[in-house]
């Protein structure tokens, strides 16, 4: 029985969060890795004469960037062992099913990565969040959708080459800008104490951006498959 | 054709490549002399500017170089769609050539922008809507040449340098409303502009011609890159490489 697009796609996903949780060891890595970079940003400036809280939106953006793009890096790089991108792409279920499947658990990884980060800038940069918490991790949501869909259809293109490690933040980082900083922006008005409204803006932008994407990339994905 | 054959026919076809080139790339030579001539008359026969002084004259490079390489990165866009509908070989190579191109001109664009800014601005450089969506290009259209460069396989290297295409032009107006927040500090545009150019005739006359010569430069240089690449995928082919 074929599976329908949504279902192909949890199934994919539903694998390569197995085979996370069982081996656990990149998102572990990930997750220091976010945090030492947190660590290190502060001793990056002179936080006498920058204040902590103005810092703290552009660091946090900033290593979500690239700790996202190690996450990504792994969502093909794991197919590549033993061809199972093969086995992936006998399997009766649609390109798009994999392509959403793989964006979905790539999703779950970054929002997993947020979830952890952004309380530990909270408190590395003693950011007063409290009522804005909840905006703020929208927002995170949000952007991480944009990030996952361009990264996810670069992860496959970039897998298949010979610099494979490198390609992929080459590609994707220009991409990343407009999430960057409609997140970074939006971030630094909330922690500011501005009312939601003000980010309501950039909000929309980050909307767009995670729908024009999502479909467009879902609808380039099959083209980097055939053989 | 066999592997045998192909190599007994490699010392005949390694000529037949030879003499196939033409030894005058003749609309590289009179691209060449149209910039000389432009250059000449940009520089000894237009009068100067009254307020910017000679640096107004940096104009004429950098908006030609911007009109040439938009031409160049519409063709990536057009032949990278052609290459994903039809599968021609052709339009994958026009792509590529179309890519190193608009690179070149986007470097000018990139350089001649900033020696202008200095004076005028008073700043090399500033985060301001087409300098940032320029700079974005440049990287863009980096980032396809390396992606090119880093694939082996023919057919992968051309749907995958196609596939990017699609993103990247979705991503201009997004790049594009991301700086539209801060205000514009770049000249708002003089000749194509709803209403008449407002330059000086002699001017105008400059500026059409040096635009003219950098699309004429540019065409030539696409021809050229794209022979080489018939060239080269002749040669792998005889070599039976890659392909």
């Amino acid at each position: 029985m074929r599976p329908s697009l949504l279902g192909g796609a949890w199934l994919i996903a539903r694998k390569d969060l197995a085979i996370e949780f069982r081996t656990r060891t990149a998102f572990l890595a990930v997750l220091v890795f976010a945090v030492l970079g947190v660590a290190i940003f502060y001793f990056a400036w002179d936080v006498t004469a920058v204040p902590a809280m103005d810092l703290a939106p552009g660091v946090l953006w900033v290593i979500f960037t690239f700790s996202g793009l190690l996450s990504l890096q792994r969502s093909f790089g794991v197919e590549q062992t033993d061809r199972a991108l093969d086995g992936l792409l006998l399997s009766p279920i649609d390109r798009e099913a994999i392509f959403l499947g793989k964006a979905l658990a790539n999703f779950v990884f970054v929002a997993g990565i947020q979830a952890v980060t952004i309380p530990a800038v909270a408190l590395l940069y003693n950011l007063p969040l409290g009522r804005t918490l909840p905006v703020l991790f929208a927002i995170a949501l949000l952007a991480a959708v944009g990030l996952v869909a361009v990264g996810t259809l670069f992860s496959a293109m970039a897998a298949n080459t010979r610099l494979a490690e490198l390609l992929l933040p080459m590609l994707s980082l220009p991409f990343f800008v407009p999430v960057v900083y409609g997140a970074a922006q939006s971030t630094s008005l909330l922690v500011a104490g501005r009312p939601t409204a003000e980010a309501w803006p950039f909000l929309k932008m980050l909307i767009a951006f995670d729908l024009v994407f999502l479909t467009a990339c879902t609808l380039a994905f099959p083209f980097t498959l055939e053989e | 054709m066999t592997s045998a054959s192909v190599a007994n026919d490699t010392p005949a076809t390694h000529q037949d490549l030879a003499t196939a080139r033409p030894l005058f790339d003749w609309l590289f030579v009179v691209a060449v002399l149209a910039i000389a001539g432009a250059f000449v008359r940009a520089i000894f026969f237009t009068p100067i500017e009254a307020l910017q002084g000679a640096a107004q004259k940096i104009y004429y490079v950098h908006v030609s170089a911007a009109i040439s390489a938009y031409l160049a990165l519409s063709v990536v866009a057009l032949m990278s769609i052609v290459y994903l509908w039809l599968r021609d070989e052709r339009a994958d190579r026009l792509a590529e050539s179309g890519g190193e191109v608009a690179l070149m001109f986007l470097t000018v664009v990139l350089t001649s922008g900033p020696l202008w800014g200095k004076p005028i601005w008073g700043t090399w450089w500033t985060w301001d809507a087409r300098l940032t969506l320029t700079l974005f290009l440049w990287f863009l259209t980096a980032g396809y040449l390396v992606l090119r460069g880093a694939i082996e396989d023919v057919a992968m290297r051309a749907r995958y340098s196609a596939v990017l295409g699609i993103p990247a032009a979705l991503l201009i107006p997004f790049i594009h409303l991301s700086v539209y927040f801060f205000n514009t500090l770049h000249p708002m545009p003089i000749v194509l502009k709803p209403a008449k150019p407002s330059l000086p005739n002699e001017m105008l006359v400059t500026f059409l011609l040096f635009v003219g010569a950098a699309l004429l430069l540019c065409v030539a240089l696409m021809r050229a890159r794209y022979r080489y690449g018939v060239e080269r995928d002749a040669l792998r082919a005889i070599e039976g490489g890659e392909r």
